[in-house]
């Protein structure tokens, strides 16, 4: 009896410290393929919102800024991200990210929607600098692009 | 011990009674007399309303004249219930419904047959479209293709399959009154409509009790995301401090004032709500500025 007690605590006790591990401990190197694709959001949106406030007539229209906001997304949008998005780095799978399991269920379709974004960011890149209208016609069609991916790829919340 | 006759002969009449009381209450034969719909103005209130984003087959995309072919999936913890064919096909959708049948669907959750719907349908909200909007969305719907497919049926656990009980679920959890009253603006009034009524915006970003009903005391609070992972954001004025004009703008391009994006099931939203005149998406931002504050 005593015997038995001792296996069941023992097999209760490490399923828990299975389950606390689970919870608080993430790959490391899942953790900095998160942090990684986030930061490059984050690259995105800073340049995004140079363009958007001119866009939105909230900031006057200055043709090198936009130019050179709109080169930036360009380029990043042509930057491989093959190694931001590891199996298992979903928001179903880790703490810390609204990826969702679609991504890599469905892939490539995520790969159709970054090359939408990158056809629309080049095609804004080449005319931002001309002027505030020629930016604003195509700075749609990136917002567009944008809100598609995040229709069906990152959770609410 | 022996149960009582009269007991029995109470609870076989309460039973009656309550059956009688919760019946589905579909609009009388004259609701509509008198109002003549106009398909122009239908089709903003098929945008307000949101139809397409639920009733369009799964990835498909936007169109000029949507086709409402149903067979969008709806997971929830009363089962998975999926988006009829409402498209002008006499056989597999509503093309051979009277006018009245529509709206009694649209305004009281009551099917053609008589029969009450599932509130995954917001008729919790669209009860308060008025008999003009109703009338234009129905001479709208009648302008969109026909779509041979079947519907799907629901996919239901019981007890939630016995359609019966939703009669008392609407009594419970529908009511004809407004959440946010008061001496109100005619432009807080137009929001509230838009809002409240036919955007059914309570649906997604109100929190709802064990039985889905939604907690009218957390309007707009922020709730658990209905489809899935993750939470749909708390709206209330002192949570979400965006301008007007920041509404307005996220409401047109889906754009938040720092250039984050919309995702999700507010992608759909943002495509009705852009179709919808400026004021109208105005007056949705001054009724959200009204909504009490909840943290």
């Amino acid at each position: 009896m005593n015997y038995l007690m001792k296996i069941a605590a023992g097999a209760v006790l490490s399923v828990m410290a299975g389950t606390v591990l689970a919870e608080s401990h993430i790959d490391p190197a899942i953790a900095g393929a998160i942090k990684a694709r986030q930061a490059h959001m984050s690259l995105n949106n800073f340049n995004l919102a140079v363009l958007g406030n001119m866009a939105q007539d909230k900031t006057p229209y200055d043709a090198e800024a936009a130019m050179a906001a709109a080169n930036n997304l360009a380029a990043l949008t042509e930057l491989s991200q093959a190694g931001y998005w590891p199996q298992g780095s979903d928001a179903a799978s880790v703490e810390g990210t609204r990826a969702l399991p679609a991504i890599w269920e469905t892939y490539p379709a995520i790969i159709e929607k970054a090359t939408a974004l990158s056809d629309a960011a080049a095609a804004l890149a080449a005319v931002a600098g001309n002027d505030l209208d020629s930016l604003k016609a195509a700075f749609g069609p990136v917002g567009a692009a944008c809100g598609d991916c995040h229709k069906t790829f990152r959770q609410p919340g | 011990m022996r149960f009582p006759r009269w007991a029995v002969f109470l609870i076989v009449v309460g039973g009656f009674a309550g059956l009688w009381i919760t019946r589905p209450q579909p609009l009388p034969d004259v609701a509509l007399s008198g109002v003549t719909g106009d398909a122009n103005a239908g089709r903003l209130v098929f945008a307000a309303a949101g139809c397409a984003s639920c009733h369009t087959a799964p990835d498909s995309s936007a169109v000029e004249l949507p086709v409402l072919a149903g067979g969008k999936r709806f997971a929830t913890t009363f089962g998975t219930f999926v988006a009829p064919n409402i498209s002008t096909d006499a056989d597999y959708g509503i093309g051979s419904w009277t006018d009245v049948q529509i709206a009694s669907a649209v305004t009281r959750g009551v099917g053609a047959d008589g029969e009450h719907l599932y509130p995954t349908f917001p008729y919790a909200a669209y009860e308060k479209v008025t008999m003009q909007d109703s009338a234009d969305l129905i001479a709208y719907l009648r302008t969109l293709p026909a779509d041979p497919s079947p519907s799907q049926a629901n996919e239901i656990a019981f007890p939630f399959n016995f359609r019966f009980l939703l009669g008392g679920w609407k009594l419970l959890f529908t009511s004809p009154n407004w959440v946010i009253s008061g001496d109100l603006s005619a432009e807080q009034i137009r929001g509230r409509y838009l809002a409240e009524a036919l955007g059914h915006c309570g649906e997604c970003h109100t929190p709802r009790n064990a039985l889905g009903g939604l907690r009218r005391d957390r309007w707009l609070a922020g709730a658990p995301n209905p489809l899935g992972k993750g939470k749909i954001p708390n709206i209330t004025p002192g949570v979400l401090t965006w301008s007007e004009a920041d509404i307005v703008t996220y409401l047109t391009s889906g754009f938040t004032p720092d250039f984050d994006t919309a995702g999700g099931q507010m992608i759909e939203v943002i495509a009705n709500t852009s179709q919808l005149p400026e004021a109208d998406r105005a007056a949705i931002a001054a009724y959200l500025k009204i909504v009490p504050t909840i943290e």
